[in-house]
């Protein structure tokens, strides 16, 4: 067994450090297994976030090297065997304790987009929807909630405009419903207004960091923006609509 | 200790402990008729077991073959059950779910569709037909994030997250409320509620090779069996055939039964397609008998049988334990899983996303190429918490169970499948035994302080000792007892040897020590959870002693095969005078005619049938 060398933050919202750690290691072990084997054996008090250990509840989101990762999926054997794994929580929200934050922001902006709203079922009481017509939107339904987009989109980490701004994981949630072939609600003056489509400005970091791969910028984004400029500033769609509303139309 | 001061009180008419499928969905009901719902999870709500489940949830609705109905879903489940199902959950399991998952459709889930446009289903083990509502291979995930976006949504919901249950609280006989940790900051919290419901998951945990995530410590079972409802038929503990066995650190990771659903097939070292050699008396009519028919069911030809890689869990994993024990597993202990061979690639990667990505990232095999090598894991309780089949109110008044938590829907062995639809049936139909209970009730319970405070010193007590042994390791030596003396073939003395290193094992746990502070502190939970874990392992291995018989998951070395007196028993936990684990044969009631006839029938009586 080999041994590697960890250094982990520690600390809470007042304050902290680095703490190194030497650690036995084997083939195939992932970050999160290297942490569980410093709480278990070093650090028994140690604050880490992890449920299913196989990418797919997205609880273990942490910065490993500088970059955000689930620590389930990332192997140690992607790092050279002499070199120090750097561990430390996601910068974007409120530190709790050690590799633990504050993600509760997050659950409050999904209460903000309004929910699904179906027409009604067929005559013989089904809904009907061809595979083609659902994949764009199951795309985005892979989304595990890991919040690493969030963690490194600008508007958020870096302007902290969480006022304005809803990140990138409710905009896909947003797009998720709007383009559900189902759905009958209107979320156009919503994304606008308060949840601030507009002030993504396409760095595309969050499509960079997404476990899932789902293509949040090109994908659910920029289509959003898309509908919200043919609605509020298409110059043709203007004049149509100060026509109705003179003629009375609605 | 903290200042009693300084305890938040929360007063709900309805508390749901869990926050998994069945923890959600009872939940929405109660809010829906009305009531003032605290929903408690241990983890980030969404972050369940819940989203691990892949292959897709059972109902059958017949989208891909109209001979199926809920009579032929019922008399799998009852099969596949090996008859000790509870009948009547069974049926209101089979009659219930079609409408459930078309309920969800209506919450937002986007299922995979058929060339009709209809929600689309798949095959699976023990199921006669084609009957899983699912999306790729992340049904779980789809399931838990519908139900979490609805229940958002819904005024009279209040989620807490991040905050454990330690004990529960009664007024006289009736529960009235709970006690619990906030895990991130530490501080306690009361719970006053006038119906609690159990939605808690298995306990997994107490293995070393499970599927579950640490969340899966038995809480629900050490919770109701303190409160004095009882425990049943919890030997059964399901070994799911195809966990991965390769790196050790994911030693145990599911891999869905979609695979063989699917077309994947088992084979050993030398290449045999080894599962022709284990098909059962009971199913050797329904199951293929040579290669060659197996691959017309693949192809799609419905005048040949199932191949022998779709029996029920209980029978693979026996299967692939045997050929390793013969010294026939593949190089890490386990059977090789063949799809490559069987499927295109890209067909895989649109049916099989998941997996694909689970075995490149972690394993670094591509499934599309190589087959998987996989061994039995430890994945899910079908006993536990006994509740009444139509109701689901536990021995204790106005406390209520659901989900993987309480017992009777699946009998000796689940098949895949039936959890998920069993998380929506009974998760909705607590809610509606909830509402009854209240509804008769006279007069809010009292909230026994005095009960809350003990809970509170004896949680607080593991972080104020001066010393006492490292939970961690407490946890391993658990897991490595119950691996080795509870595990996939059990026998007398070994299980005996077993229960008495859990007695030495309880009187550690009594003594753990967790060092630091209250905040997000891992070790503490960990030991909080270990006095949980503690009881189910107990439970299970005295039940497990007791019943002398191999039926389903519950396989005796001592005792080969089933025995038809057993068939006709429950085995029942509680708590005696004594406070001491007791454990007894229960006479089963004679099972209701109709639901007898149906379990028994011939399919060809039961096809196309739509009466009832």
């Amino acid at each position: 067994m080999a041994e590697r060398h960890f250094k982990v933050w520690r600390g809470d919202a007042g304050g902290g450090q680095f703490e190194e750690y030497e650690v036995e290691v084997e083939d195939g072990m992932v970050v999160l297994d290297a942490l569980h084997r410093i709480q278990a054996h070093q650090a028994n008090d140690l604050a880490i976030r992890w449920n299913c250990k196989a990418g797919k509840c997205g609880s273990c989101s942490m910065e490993i090297n500088g970059k955000p990762k689930l620590a389930c999926m990332n192997r140690l054997s992607d790092y050279p065997e002499d070199f120090t794994i750097v561990v430390q929580p996601i910068k974007a929200f409120p530190l709790i304790k050690d590799l633990v934050t504050d993600v509760a922001w997050n659950y409050e902006q999904n209460k903000r987009i309004e929910p699904f709203t179906p027409r009604p079922r067929g005559a013989d009481g089904e809904h009907r929807m061809m595979q083609d017509d659902i994949e764009r939107v199951q795309e985005f339904r892979k989304c595990i909630e890991c919040f690493l987009c969030q963690d490194v989109c600008h508007v958020l980490r870096d302007q902290d405009r969480k006022d304005a701004f809803a990140g990138p994981r409710f905009m896909i949630r947003a797009a998720s419903l709007d383009m559900h072939p189902l759905d009958t609600a209107d979320r156009i003056p919503a994304l606008k207004e308060e949840l601030g489509v507009g002030m993504c400005n396409i760095t595309k970091c969050c499509t960079e960091v997404c476990p899932e791969h789902i293509k949040i910028t090109d994908n659910g984004i920029i289509p959003l923006k898309e509908r919200v400029v043919s609605r509020y500033y298409d110059p043709l769609m203007i004049l149509l609509r100060k026509l109705k509303g003179l003629f009375g139309g609605t | 200790m903290d200042d009693p001061s300084e305890i938040q009180t929360f007063e709900h008419d309805v508390l749901v402990i869990g926050a998994g499928g069945a923890g959600l969905r009872a939940a929405i009901e109660c809010a829906k008729l009305g009531y003032d719902t605290g929903l408690v999870c241990k983890s980030l709500l969404g972050k369940a077991h819940t989203v691990m489940a892949e292959g897709g949830m059972a109902a059958a609705m017949g989208n891909m073959d109209e001979r199926d109905n809920w009579k032929i879903h019922f008399r799998d489940t009852m099969r596949g059950g090996k008859f000790l199902n509870q009948w009547r959950m069974a049926e209101l399991h089979a009659r219930q779910a079609p409408d459930r998952v078309r309920e969800l459709e209506e919450w937002g889930a986007v299922f995979d569709r058929t060339e009709t446009g209809l929600i689309h289903q798949r095959n699976f083990g023990g199921h006669r037909y084609p009957r899983l509502a699912h999306v790729g291979d992340r049904t779980g995930l789809e399931l838990i994030r519908t139900l979490q976006d609805h229940a958002v949504h819904q005024d009279n919901i209040t989620v807490h997250m991040e905050c454990k249950v330690v004990d529960l609280v009664k007024d006289g006989d009736r529960v009235s409320g709970a006690v619990a940790v906030w895990r991130d900051w530490g501080r306690f919290v009361n719970f006053k509620a006038k119906a609690v419901i159990l939605a808690t998951g298995g306990g997994g945990r107490a293995w070393s090779v499970t599927s579950n995530s640490w969340e899966y410590s038995g809480d629900g079972y050490a919770m109701a069996y303190a409160a004095g409802a009882e425990l049943m038929d919890i030997e059964f503990t399901q070994f799911h055939p195809t966990g991965m066995v390769w790196p050790p650190s994911v030693k145990g990771i599911l891999v869905t039964e979609g695979v063989r659903g699917d077309g994947g097939i088992l084979k050993n070292s030398e290449g045999e397609r080894f599962m022709f050699n284990y098909i059962p008396e009971r199913f050797a009519s329904e199951t293929a008998d040579s290669e060659e028919e197996a691959n017309r069911w693949l192809a799609g030809d419905k005048a040949a049988r199932r191949p022998p890689e779709l029996l029920t869990r209980d029978v693979v994993a026996k299967a692939i334990r045997a050929e390793v024990e013969a010294g026939r597993g593949s190089p890490h202990g386990g059977a090789f899983l063949d799809i490559a061979s069987r499927v295109p690639a890209e067909e895989i990667k649109r049916k099989l996303p998941s997996m694909y990505h689970q075995f490149k990232e972690l394993a670094q095999v591509d499934i599309t190429q190589q087959p998987m090598e996989v061994g039995p894991t430890l994945h899910y309780f079908m006993g536990g918490i006994r509740v009444d089949h139509d109701s689901q109110e536990t021995a204790v008044p106005g406390l209520f169970a659901c989900g993987e938590c309480a017992a009777g829907m699946h009998g000796a062995n689940r098949l895949g499948g039936n959890s998920l639809s069993d998380l929506l049936v009974f998760g909705r139909l607590a809610g509606v035994g909830a509402d009854a209970y209240i509804k008769a009730q006279t007069g809010a319970p009292v909230f026994d302080q005095v009960q809350a405070d003990a809970a509170l010193k004896r949680t607080t007590d593991i972080l104020n000792r001066e010393e006492g042994t490292n939970p961690f390791l407490l946890h391993e030596e658990l897991q490595e007892i119950m691996q080795e003396h509870v595990g996939i073939v059990r026998e007398k003395a070994e299980l005996e040897a077993g229960i008495e290193k859990l007695q030495a094992l309880k009187l550690a746990v009594e003594k753990v020590k967790a060092a630091g502070a209250s905040q997000y502190n891992a070790g503490w939970h960990e030991a909080i959870d270990l006095s949980s874990l503690v009881i189910t392992a107990e439970a299970a291995a005295r039940a497990a002693l007791l019943r002398e018989e191999s039926r389903g998951a519950h396989t005796r070395l001592d005792f080969e095969d089933e025995r038809e007196e057993w068939g006709q028993v429950n085995i029942v936990v509680g708590k005696d005078g004594a406070g001491e684990m007791s454990v007894r044969k229960e006479q089963r009631p004679e099972p209701p005619t109709e639901l007898s006839g149906i379990a028994r029938a011939s399919l060809e009586d039961l096809e196309g049938s739509t009466d009832g």
